[in-house]
């Protein structure tokens, strides 16, 4: 405990932090001794909750800023958001790993996670995903050592990783492409399940184009969250030129969706009195709002408005996940869902755990501010460095 | 040739013994309390409902391309030759992505396991290597539950559909097309959706409404691949530019 009463600064974070992992420490405890059934609200009707809906969809897609800004940075040379690069790599690293933790809970079996690895059936989504997972992870992996090894200063270790950085960039970038588009592709069995409002055979295409909205508004929000923890000075400029372009993703998405269900016919769908219709409305005005304020001059610019609008995507995300994977399933299936104390106690572990970790990171390795010294003399192309 | 079972509802009297020979074969338990309980589970892996006075059973269909087998990560679930589509439980990783997927909501789980693994009927796949009808079917007093070739099957409920006596039968043979076909085929007297039995699933086998997205996975991944090489090719072109102008300074404005 010592390193995270270390990273927190207040006294009510830490506290709730550690009464969040206590309470998942003992749900960890029953999940492992009483099972699936004694831990989760899942049944024979209902075999995924809320440690799929959230932990490993939104997991997933709110790392999204890390292949974004990735490519952004080092496959487009927009030099000037290399500030946010490196929190945006740590977010999705770490995003990753707790979606492999998370998993750990969720998996029946977890001891052969690596199954899929070694036994194939490539007509499955789920081994498409079990295989993005694991390669994007250990892609992660690398594009994050890189911070480490400078932190240590070991030169040879880091020139080593910078002539492989571009082809292993444009890996991550495929890789997340697939892996988020594939986790919308593993509800396209479901088509008489889902309903109508989610259900699309476009589902691979949102969740893409969404997650990257995600991963937008999640870069926004830590770059907010970070420079009051750390007192770092807000790239304010930056972020409002990241504000501009989540807002055009958002259009992009909303009118794909807008479209969706006009060419599936189901916008009188809208007019049913029933929860799904309210949850939609929910959903898409989350999205909605922050859209429209964000094209504006005086939103955008604003930090304080940037950080409720980015907040407001991020919600709004959460709810279409849950949507499909949760409330969307529930009508069809015969039985009610709503999660087990011991679901919800695991999932707000996790979450205080990423969150203690991303402190920790920024604390002990050079994740904000100036690149050291080292970084600009050992350059394997001090082109790109000398470009601006 | 591929074994299907054609139970007709109209001859079945809810005797049950399907259901205590089928726990008999797969070694799980079978008294009075689970004869009651008329849903699949675990510990239950067929079960006769009871709609009024008519009855209609419960068991996998053993789909013809079933969607348990596509989705599994492992391949624990196996289409085989003779029909059945089997599970194997040392592969299974427990995501239970074949419960979420199967049209029927068929496939179990031990859920209060805590070495949990998926329990379904498998259509007594050793039975009928070994040249065996099914457990139900053999036990079976009356000849609603019939074992047999899927062909023949299907003609012998069309030849039971058109000698019927009016009001006899639902003109419908249940499992011929549904999701492609399965090995199960139903006959009733009265609309399948009464008995209990999903009527609006898609006649296309639902393996492909994943693959049609899996088959793109090649092109994308060359595609992109191509274009973000290229744009990093171009990106840093300007670059190798905007060097070359500032090593000549008298070009420079």
């Amino acid at each position: 405990m010592k390193p995270l009463r270390n990273g927190l600064k207040w006294s009510f974070w830490p506290g709730l932090a550690a009464i969040f992992m206590i309470a998942g420490a003992y749900a960890a405890y029953v999940r492992i001794t009483q099972g699936l059934g004694g831990a989760t609200n899942l049944s024979d009707q209902f075999p995924w909750g809320l440690w799929i809906g959230f932990d490993i969809l939104c997991g997933v897609g709110l790392a999204a800023g890390g292949f974004t800004l990735a490519a952004a940075v080092h496959i487009f040379n927009i030099e000037r958001y290399k500030p946010i690069l490196r929190p945006a790599i740590l977010t999705a690293f770490l995003g990753y790993l707790l979606v492999i933790l998370a998993l750990m809970f969720d998996l029946g079996l977890p001891y052969r996670i690596w199954h899929p690895l070694v036994m194939w059936n490539p007509h499955s989504v789920m081994f498409e995903v079990g295989w993005c997972v694991t390669l994007y992870t250990s892609v992660l992996a690398l594009e994050f050592v890189p911070i480490v090894f400078e932190q240590f200063r070991w030169t040879k270790a880091l020139n080593v990783m910078r002539a492989v950085l571009i082809p292993l960039v444009i890996l991550g970038v495929i890789l997340s492409t697939l892996h988020q588009s594939s986790l919308g592709s593993l509800y396209l069995i479901v088509p008489q399940k889902l309903y109508p409002l989610w259900y699309t055979p476009l589902l691979p295409v949102m969740f893409f184009v969404s997650a990257l909205c995600a991963g937008l508004a999640m870069t926004i929000f830590e770059s907010w969250q970070s420079s009051k923890a750390f007192g770092k000075h807000l790239e304010l400029p930056l972020l409002s030129s990241m504000g501009r372009v989540l807002a055009v993703v958002l259009s992009v998405y909303l009118t794909l969706r807008f479209l969706d269900l006009v060419n599936r016919d189901v916008l009188r769908l809208l007019a049913v009195r029933r929860t799904e219709t309210y949850l939609f409305l929910l959903e898409i005005a989350l999205f909605l709002v922050p859209m429209v304020l964000l094209f504006r001059k005086t939103v955008h610019t604003h930090p304080l408005a940037l950080y409720g609008c980015a907040v407001m995507v991020l919600f709004g995300f959460v709810a279409n996940r849950l949507n499909v994977s949760v409330t969307g399933m529930e009508a069809a299936s015969g039985t009610a869902y709503f999660p087990k104390w011991t679901e919800v106690a695991v999932t707000l572990a996790i979450v205080a755990l990423g969150f203690s970790i991303f402190r920790f990171a920024c604390k002990h390795l050079p994740i904000f501010g100036p690149q050291p010294v080292v970084e600009r003399i050992r350059s394997r192309a001090p082109v790109i460095v000398e470009g601006d | 040739m591929a074994k299907a079972i054609l139970y007709d509802s109209t001859m079945c009297i809810g005797c049950r013994l399907c259901e205590k020979a089928c726990s008999e074969h797969h070694d799980l338990p079978y008294n009075d309390e689970i004869a009651k309980e008329e849903k699949l589970s675990a510990h239950k892996l067929t079960a006769v409902t009871t709609h009024g006075d008519k009855f209609m059973r419960r068991f996998c269909m053993n789909c013809v391309s079933p969607t348990c087998a596509s989705v599994c990560p492992v391949a624990a679930l196996k289409k085989t030759a003779l029909g059945p589509v089997t599970y194997d439980s040392t592969r299974c990783i427990g995501c239970r992505y074949c419960m979420l997927a199967c049209p029927y909501q068929v496939p179990t789980y031990q859920w209060n396991s805590r070495l949990p693994v998926v329990k379904k009927c498998d259509m007594c796949a050793d039975r009928v290597a070994a040249g065996s009808p099914t457990a139900c079917a053999e036990a079976c007093p009356t000849g609603a539950t019939k074992f047999g070739e899927r062909d023949e099957l299907i003609s012998e409920a069309r030849q039971r559909l058109s000698a019927a006596s009016p009001g006899q039968y639902f003109p419908k043979i249940y499992g011929l097309e549904e999701v492609g076909g399965t090995s199960m085929l139903l006959l009733a007297a009265v609309p399948f959706e009464e008995l209990g039995v999903k009527v609006s699933l898609p006649h296309e086998p639902m393996p492909m409404l994943t693959w049609r997205a899996l088959s793109e996975i090649p092109s994308i991944v060359s595609v992109f691949g191509i274009l973000l090489g290229g744009v990093w090719w171009i990106s840093h072109r300007k670059e190798e530019v905007a060097a070359a102008e500032r090593a000549t300074p008298e070009k420079k404005s």
